[in-house]
């Protein structure tokens, strides 16, 4: 199938590393501003959903419908709107998909504050915005992490799905190499999304050990 | 023209009611797909897991593997196989089998894992051998867990085998990556809808299933909130020591 | 364990398919030019016409790629500000792109295209093909120059064959074709036999589906015409020769822009003009043999070939 066309050009690699590294980084910023805009979102809208428990089964519906929907169909229905072959074309529904995974997250760690802390911190003269800043928001850190570990590895997963309307970051090396039976590019590209995927994971595991580090030991 | 007019014109398009084209046809193509790669999988990583979970070895490594799996890029999967082994369905059903092995993995080490040390000793105190424990109690035990990695695995594989009509395979992408090229809207919308609908209707399935397969003991009153006996809710609610296994990889 | 969150979601979804059918945007399709058009990007100079940032589009495969590499290079040496934006779609995206002024110049093929405004037209050779097509385009588009460069259907033999029996054109195989075996794609022999025989009086011995095979079934044996896109790369590597086609019985695919023409001022329309001037099919398929086969970047190939031309 190949026609004698060599699994690896080690040459193309290292004549293309600059285009490698704008490639990545331009994936990088398709994949991840997503998933800090939908934390953003996240935090508020589980603040609501944990307030009033009554809005989050509605809400958690509608996401989880979201999160079903093929994601080159809502990248093709938004062209008219945000522009064919632009960012924003692949990261609003990128956001979309991210927040699916972070609303959950967030109201449960939102409610994993134990009654008696909450009720300790009431009796300490702690209005709800201070308790909030103080004991939920951190109690919640934890949860919100692992979520962004989950929504940050798959949005960079998908980001590359963008290349089939035009921008996809490092997306493009798959297109390129399957239309060109060339599958140096391929590979590159298979590697630096896992790579850029593994980076991105430990950085937030990090991210967890600085802010709550009294969950060391007790979680992976 | 307007959305239920793109619908309505996908539905009543002659070419979409018989032949290859067809709704029906290209259902049970990517119902195909599908089921083998999830076979495939569920061949490999439900015993494995299993194995690992009894043991309590090598549930590290599972984890950082799955980890790495979840990291790849079906689309670069899959126009790789297609360049390496031709356009066929094997091109197709290896990235999917690699894609559902993952959430069928961890689930079903760790649902193993989960099982009650006391009850696994005491199976073993009334003399079942290793095997007999784990088939005859952790296994059931473990099945509501089990199920849910099945669940996500099926779901991913459902929506993510869209990606095979851009190599050239047939199933509900084609639809939706027809529609594109042609810039025939109706059949883009239509082509979603459907993947939606059959990635929902998967999820009431399992839902259904997971419900059957809770031990009595376990299964909560029709009024009590049961967040966190794993399972049913669409979006696993989460404890950060295990983040939802739950990944969207798919076009 | 309630299925109830999947059956509200099984509600939702039904009911987000109902709100999207009511809440239509009024439009009709919105891949079409009067959707909001996204801003034609990075309009630093806001200096009107001659300083506008070009947009140079390309469709979705290879050849497109390294046309559009050369379109865009060969503005920026004239001082023209060019924005790429390549291998996003097919033509049926592309043009309404360009319609709403999204993209200024893309390359295009001129029969392929006449094809998609008009099914209907009979038009094949290439004045009557541009003809057609300058009366055809709505107002707003343009094409400019054609090259010579075609890359369409043709009948092919390997040079071997063609020394042997002396042939040039299709019209030279009168009287030889009874022997000879000609292979194409499966729907080949359906469109053209009738054609060749009414147009060309040619009737061949046998037809063969060869699919994507046929060039290597030429230089093997196993059929000795085929139909092979006049720049595929395999004809540079098998040696084969495409054989003239005096009556036109293949559509004429020159190699044209297709531009926005208040996105493109003259010194824009010049370089293009200029480098339709310079580009042959030998020529482009020779180019595609480096992007395809040495797996060279269509940008610097296109650099090259600039440069070779004088037009860099």
């Amino acid at each position: 199938m190949l026609d004698g066309e060599p699994l690896v050009r080690w040459h193309w690699l290292g004549d293309h590393l600059g285009y490698l590294a704008d490639l990545t980084a331009d994936h990088a910023v398709i994949a991840l501003v997503p998933v800090l805009l939908a934390l953003l979102l996240a935090v508020p809208l589980g603040l609501a959903c944990a307030r009033f428990p009554r809005l989050y089964q509605p809400l958690a519906a509608v996401f989880n419908v979201v999160y079903a929907l093929p994601s080159l169909a809502v990248f093709v229905v938004l062209i008219p709107y945000t522009g064919l072959a632009t960012r924003q074309t692949v990261m609003v529904p990128l956001t979309c998909y991210a927040l699916a995974v972070l609303l959950p997250t967030a109201v449960d760690g939102l409610r994993a504050v134990p009654e008696p802390v909450r009720q300790a911190a009431t009796a300490m003269g702690y209005g709800p915005w201070r308790r909030l800043a103080a004991v939920e928001l951190p109690a919640s850190v934890p949860y919100l992490i692992g979520g962004l570990r989950v929504a940050a590895v798959s949005s960079i997963s998908l980001a590359a799905v963008g290349a089939l309307v035009g921008r996809g970051g490092l997306g493009y090396l798959f297109v390129d190499g399957f239309q060109r039976t060339f599958p140096t590019p391929i590979l590159a590209g298979i590697v630096l999304v896992a790579l850029l995927a593994l980076a991105t994971d430990l950085l937030l595991v990090a991210a967890r050990r600085v802010l709550a580090p009294w969950e060391r030991g007790a979680a992976r | 023209m307007n959305w239920l007019g793109w619908l309505h014109d996908f539905f009543a398009d002659p070419a979409h009611r018989s032949g290859p084209d067809s709704i029906v046809h290209r259902l049970l193509e990517h119902l195909a797909f599908s089921a083998e790669a999830l076979g495939l999988s569920a061949l490999v990583a439900l015993p494995l897991g299993l194995l690992i979970g009894y043991s309590g070895r090598g549930l590290f490594l599972v984890t950082a593997v799955a980890g790495v799996a979840r990291a790849l890029p079906t689309l670069g999967l899959v126009t790789l196989a297609v360049l390496l082994a031709g356009v066929g369905d094997t091109a197709v059903l290896l990235p999917l089998t690699a894609l559902a092995a993952p959430p069928m993995l961890v689930a079903a080490a760790e649902g193993v894992r989960g099982t009650d040390p006391d009850v696994r000793d005491a199976a073993r105190g009334i003399g079942l051998t290793h095997p007999q424990t784990l088939l005859r109690v952790c296994v059931p035990a473990a099945a509501p867990t089990l199920l849910a990695g099945v669940r996500t695995a099926s779901v991913q594989v459902i929506a993510t085998a869209t990606v095979a009509a851009y190599v050239g395979l047939g199933g509900l992408g084609r639809y939706v990556i027809d529609g594109l090229a042609t810039r025939d809207y109706p059949t883009t919308v239509g082509g979603a809808l459907l993947v939606v609908l059959l990635a929902v209707g998967v999820q009431l399935l399992f839902a259904l299933l997971i419900r059957l397969a809770a031990p009595p003991g376990t299964r909560p009153g029709p009024r009590t909130r049961a967040r966190r006996t794993g399972g049913a809710a669409p979006l696993t609610p989460t404890d950060p020591a295990n983040p939802p296994a739950l990944v969207k990889d798919a076009p | 364990m309630t299925p109830r969150p999947v059956r509200t979601a099984l509600a939702v979804a039904l009911l987000l398919a109902g709100a999207a059918a009511c809440s239509s945007s009024g439009g009709s399709d919105p891949l079409a030019a009067k959707s909001p058009a996204p801003a034609p990007p990075a309009s630093s100079s806001a200096g009107g016409g001659a300083g506008r940032t070009v947009v140079v589009g390309s469709a979705n495969f290879p050849e497109n790629v390294l046309l559009a590499s050369i379109y865009s290079q060969a503005l920026q040496a004239k001082g023209v500000k060019v924005e790429e934006k390549f291998n996003i779609g097919s033509r049926e995206v592309l043009y309404g792109q360009l319609q709403s002024g999204a993209l200024t110049v893309l390359p295009e093929y001129n029969g392929a295209l006449l094809g998609y405004l008009d099914a209907k037209s009979t038009a094949t050779g290439e004045d009557a093909v541009n003809a057609e097509l300058k009366a055809k385009l709505p107002a707003g588009l343009a094409i400019l120059d054609s090259a010579a460069a075609e890359d369409k259907d043709s009948l092919t033999v390997t040079q071997e064959t063609a020394d042997r029996l002396g042939v040039k054109s299709i019209a030279d195989l009168a009287g030889k074709a009874q022997d000879l075996v000609v292979g194409g794609p499966p729907e080949f022999k359906s469109r053209r036999e009738q054609q060749f025989k009414d147009v060309y009086g040619l009737t061949f011995k046998e037809w063969k589906p060869t699919g994507d095979t046929t060039a290597n079934a030429l230089k093997d044996g196993g059929i000795q015409v085929g139909n092979v896109f006049t720049t595929d790369p395999k004809t540079v590597q098998l040696k084969l020769v495409a054989l003239d086609d005096p009556k036109n019985v293949f559509s004429s695919q020159n190699v044209t822009p297709l531009v926005n023409t208040a996105g493109l001022d003259a010194t824009g329309t010049a370089a293009l003009n200029a480098v339709s001037a310079k580009l042959d099919t030998a020529g482009l398929t020779a180019l595609m043999k480096r992007v395809a086969v040495d797996k060279e970047d269509p940008s610097a190939v296109a650099k090259s070939w600039l440069k070779g031309a004088g037009l860099s």
